[in-house]
């Protein structure tokens, strides 16, 4: 039936092995997954549990920041026992209490274009679910340079969006959607998100790092998905390439060898 | 004019893409704009005409998580 899965994985994910698109082949592949998720707040509290359950074997998992009470409305990861202790420490519990099948790596760090690289270096998919612009940018270029793919989400308010972005494929890339990223925190009030948006969009940021791992194609390497919570709407649309972008475009001197 | 924006009519008056956002109040450079289906390139904004019946989708770029 399997390589080396015990009785106990074959029951625990019965449900995604009867899928014809999973099965044990689908399975393996994502017990030899290596996965970045990039924040353990809102988006990627959703993403990190789905991707945990479905048994992708390895997470990789970087936040710098402590729990604190105001995180708990949408960062399902962490518990009221959790206030004060370092979100990776509380995350990497929670989801090995989950399934202690999925090996569980922290980096208790904040992101900056000096460290991108050798963060993400040795996974395969690396999630952007952070929760601040100029964190975004840093992993997107070094990601970019590294050649990993990166499923972005982002949230604000009642509304979100999704893109993956392959820089093997030479698809557009996060600059080319946001050409002049706005300045680092301009200060005023934080901003405000409902919790379940957030939580709408770290799980389709799993449901794409899954089919990844699986090797099944994606729509959202060259489009983007917004979701508008207030209208219940979804809709898909094409990312252009900027032919000046100053990460991927041809006069950025960036471009994926 | 009437055109439709996200799903909903709406009367406006802007008769350029630019205009349009800066009548909504939005930001242009973190604004990603479909209109009758096809994707208006950032630099055209400026120049692209908005007309009566347009079908416009507008997605801002966000940050949070
Ligand atoms: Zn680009």
């Amino acid at each position: 039936m399997d390589s080396g899965f015990s009785p106990e994985e074959g029951l625990r994910y019965s449900r995604q092995l009867i899928l014809e698109k999973v099965g044990w082949p689908g399975q393996e592949r994502l017990r030899a997954g290596r996965v970045l998720v990039v924040g353990a707040g809102g988006l990627g509290s959703a993403a990190l549990f789905y991707l945990a359950a479905a048994g992708v074997g390895h997470l990789g998992l970087v936040d710098g920041d402590a729990v604190e009470l105001s995180n708990l409305q949408r960062q399902i990861l962490h518990r009221l026992a959790d206030l004060g202790r370092r979100k990776v420490d509380s995350a990497r519990e929670a989801l090995t209490r989950l399934n202690p099948h999925c090996r569980v790596e922290t980096f208790d760090l904040r992101l900056t274009a000096e460290n991108v690289p050798g963060v993400v270096r040795g996974f395969d998919v690396v999630l952007d679910a952070g929760d601040n612009f100029p964190t975004r940018v840093a992993l997107a270029e070094g990601c970019w340079r590294e050649g990993k793919i990166l499923v972005s989400a982002a949230v604000q308010d009642f509304s979100g969006h999704l893109m993956v972005i392959d820089p093997g494929r030479g698809t557009p890339c996060y600059r080319c959607l946001l050409p002049e990223p706005p300045p680092p925190d301009p200060g005023g009030p934080p901003l405000g998100i409902l919790g379940a948006v957030a939580g709408v969009m770290g799980c389709l940021q799993a449901v794409e790092t899954i089919k990844l791992l699986l090797g099944l194609p994606s729509d959202l390497a060259t489009r983007l998905l917004a979701y508008d919570g207030l209208r219940s709407r979804f809709q898909v649309m094409d990312r252009l390439k900027t032919p000046e972008c100053p990460l991927c475009g041809a006069s950025g001197g960036n471009r994926q060898p | 004019m009437k055109v439709i924006i996200n799903g909903e009519p709406r009367e406006v008056s802007a008769r350029t893409v630019f205009a349009l956002l800066e009548e909504l109040g939005l930001p242009p450079g973190r604004i990603v704009v479909e209109q009758n289906a096809a994707i208006v390139r950032r630099d055209a904004y400026q120049d692209a005409p908005v007309r009566e019946g347009d079908i416009l989708e507008l997605v801002r770029i966000v940050g949070g998580g």
